[in-house]
């Protein structure tokens, strides 16, 4: 099963070959990868995604928490959350007809004209994996010239935050009433 | 005080507590070394000169397991780097507390293939806890503090600071942080006490369970707990390869070492337990055999400081992570309290009787066959002449498994050798290390012919030092566990594992001004080896053994622990 994880790090020379190292040498695959700062200075949020069954994923998550520069590791499949990704993509927009279905195709999925010639648009357009494949398989029949994905990145839910607070504050708090909450 | 870096970093290992370094100079440590002799004697840190890196950082390890204090390796950029890599996978593979100095081209030359170069932290970045490139000098100080704390907290592990050339030569006022703070770094030492409750109800109930002590117990000093614990719940207690010696071999609980090689009647125990109690064990598969076979009946309490061991080779039923040492205190403590509360330890005599009667339908054995030595006679006098007492090194093979069946230790941290990496040229080296840490110990490196072949030019190490380390030399002119395996795996076809070919190993020693003594008759044994553990300083004996003895039991790879080969 497709996992999506988040590593909050010190971004320290050499983290993500820590990372990049640990998956490979343990034979876990990483499917997609991003790395950016946070709000904190000299750390970073890495959110990669990964498949495995969930004694590969139990492993990746104690390995990757093993690292010492590693703060933070959470499973984001585990919670309600949010995931996007962003896709830009050069399509072929040559005459009228193919410009007229490229835009519309652009109102529906909410995207985005960012540059324009006399026979290409180059869109823009976020939104889940699912949402960004079935973007791309509509436009192919148009003819894709390019594309760059972001690979997701992902937010737990603020609800569920609130209800992790009132399980850590109470021990005997159980899981039913957690996903009751939820 | 301004000091350039070199000095920095003796005065760091000072604040450590650092008495010993094992090295090997070259270009880019150069300061290092001349501020080493320059301040010899107010640093009170001796270093010790090997003749191959490897060994500075088998030396290092050896130290480390027989003192459990941190040991110090320094090597200089490139190929004195690469050349410790082994040395560095060994302690990351077995849990050794280990900081690694290494050199490195000066910053402004990093990434130009410049003379000895080589990537070091990209290099080790997979067999080390954690690695450093020290870019600038303020830094050196408080890394290096970072870097002690990294190697000897939580599990254990090796790590390695790089030093480029320059970052030992700038002059900065020196201050030794006095505590250090990782946050992103902290060890859980406490179990979670439901896991502890739950874990002792089950050892309360269990009416036919094995305590199975690892590597972990020695990290922690688990030594007095685990012993507690066995007699209180009056557990059958198995250790393994890296346990030996974290509960006594001579105690009526004791089962000796699990797996590939282990007893008939210790395996049996494991296979047919209803509870297995795993402390400071990682599962290793030459300790499991067939994971889906091994103990199908029985429940897992699996106490680990490394979160990341709990469930990686086996399920588990009673989690708990923390310090060995520190879990145990708290089980004890729980355990009594349940007593108290009414709870009744299960009986186990039946369990017992049937674990005592595996033991005499196959203890270890071998066949005496007229006047050739048998290795595993050479060991049982050593264990007998020696009392039990002595600091054994083993190297890696055949003799490392006789050693470890039969030696019979009662002490903890008297056992070194290789056992996660099974590095062969690991057990002279080792002892060097151990000698130098606990000079008013005997100290036995039992070495075959394959590995002291690795590592023989470090006869002039003990000779230079006069290191008095005794080297076992069990001499068979094979490398005996390959032909072993070719023998029962590979219908007797010995590929190249005949080194029949090989010096004169007395004359040898000798030309190191190493005494050296040699038996080849059965009757030689018991002498041969009084003589030789009872000259001063180092000497080297050499057992001419039956060639083609092999270990039993065994248990094929792959194959389930029941399945052993016992003859």
């Amino acid at each position: 099963m497709r996992h999506t994880i988040s590593l909050l790090v010190e971004n320290e020379y050499g983290m993500l070959t820590r990372v990049a190292g640990l998956f490979s040498a343990r034979g876990y695959q990483i499917d997609t990868l991003n790395v950016a700062p946070t709000l904190e200075e000299g750390v970073s949020r890495m959110t990669l995604t990964t498949h495995g069954n969930d004694h590969v994923i139990q492993q990746i998550l104690q390995q990757s928490h093993k690292l010492i520069k590693v703060l933070e590791v959470t499973d984001m499949t585990a919670a309600p959350h949010v995931e996007r990704e962003m896709v830009m993509l050069t399509v072929n927009a040559h005459v009228g007809e193919q410009r007229r279905e490229v835009l519309s195709l652009v109102e529906i999925f909410r995207a985005k004209v960012v540059d324009v010639s006399n026979d290409a648009f180059i869109l823009e357009m976020t939104g889940n994996a699912e949402k960004v494949n079935a973007f791309i398989e509509l436009l192919k029949p148009i003819g894709i010239l390019d594309i760059v994905r972001t690979g997701p990145v992902a937010m737990t839910r603020v609800a569920h935050i609130k209800a992790q607070k009132v399980k850590d504050d109470d021990e005997e708090f159980s899981e039913l009433t957690l996903n009751e909450k939820v | 005080m301004k000091m350039r870096g070199a000095r920095i970093l003796l005065e760091s290992l000072r604040c450590e507590g650092v008495k010993h370094v094992f090295g090997y100079p070259g270009g880019a440590v150069l300061h290092i070394y001349d501020e080493l002799v320059k301040h010899a004697e107010e640093l009170g840190i001796t270093h010790y000169l090997v003749r191959h890196e490897q060994a500075s950082l088998f030396g290092a390890a050896g130290y480390a397991q027989a003192t459990g204090k941190t040991g110090v390796a320094l090597v200089t950029s490139g190929p004195g780097g690469t050349n410790a890599v082994t040395g560095i996978a060994n302690a990351f593979m077995d849990s050794l507390p280990l900081v690694v100095f290494t050199g490195q081209v000066p910053t402004h030359l990093i990434g130009n293939d410049a003379f000895q170069e080589a990537d070091l932290t990209g290099i080790t970045r997979s067999c080390t806890k954690h690695n450093y490139l020290v870019k600038h000098v303020e830094e050196l100080a408080p890394t290096i503090k970072e870097a002690f704390h990294v190697a000897s907290t939580g599990r254990p592990g090796p790590v390695l600071v790089d030093l480029p050339k320059d970052m030992t030569a700038q002059e900065i006022e020196f201050s030794y942080p006095e505590t250090i703070e990782i946050r992103s770094y902290k060890p859980q030492i406490f179990g979670e006490p439901k896991a502890v409750r739950k874990a002792v109800k089950a050892m309360i109930q269990a009416e036919r369970p094995v305590l199975y002590i690892g590597g972990g117990a020695h990290a922690a000093g688990a030594y007095e707990e685990v012993r507690q614990l066995a007699e209180k719940l009056n557990l059958p207690t198995t250790c393994t390869l890296m346990g030996l010696g974290a509960f006594p071999a001579s105690h009526p609980l004791s089962l000796g070492m699990l797996g590939m090689h282990g007893g008939y009647w210790t395996n049996m125990a494991v296979n047919n337990c209803d509870l297995l109690i795993s402390i400071g064990a990682r599962f290793d598969d030459r300790v499991t055999g067939k994971i889906s076979e091994f103990a199908r009946g029985a429940k897992f309490i699996h106490v680990d400081i490394d979160a990341s061991c709990i469930g990686k080779n086996v399920r588990c039923d009673y989690p708990v992570v923390g310090d060995a040492k520190t879990v145990a205190q708290q089980m004890l403590k729980e355990l009594e309290e349940q007593l108290g509360g009414g709870a009744r330890i299960a009986a186990k005599d039946a369990w017992h009787e049937q674990i005592a009667a595996w033991k005499k339908q196959h203890p270890f054995w071998w066949k005496e066959e007229g006047d050739v030595i048998k290795p595993q006679y050479v060991i049982h006098e050593l264990h007998r002449i020696t009392k039990g007492q002595a600091v054994v090194s083993a190297d890696v093979g055949q003799h490392q498994m006789w050693t470890a069946q039969l030696y019979g230790f009662d002490a903890p941290k008297n056992w070194l050798n290789s056992g996660g990496l099974g590095a062969m040229g690991y057990g002279f080296p080792a002892a060097v290390g151990a000698a130098v840490a606990r000079p008013d110990d005997l100290c036995v490196a039992v070495v075959g012919d394959g590995g002291f072949q690795m590592v023989l030019n470090e006869l002039a190490t003990v000779k230079q030092y006069n290191i008095p380390v005794k080297i076992l030399l069990i001499n068979n002119g094979f490398l005996g566990m390959v032909r072993q395996w070719q023998e029962q795996f590979y219908e007797h076809r010995y590929s190249h594992s005949n080194i029949e070919v090989q010096p004169d190993f007395v004359k040898l020693a000798d030309s190191y001004g190493v005494t050296a003594f040699r038996a080849t008759k059965m009757n030689e044994v018991t002498h041969t080896l009084e003589k030789g553990l009872n000259t001063p300083g180092p000497v080297l004996i050499e057992m001419k053994v039956a060639r083609e003895e092999n270990v039993f039991p065994i248990v094929p790879a792959g194959a389930a622990l029941k399945d052993m080969i016992l003859q």
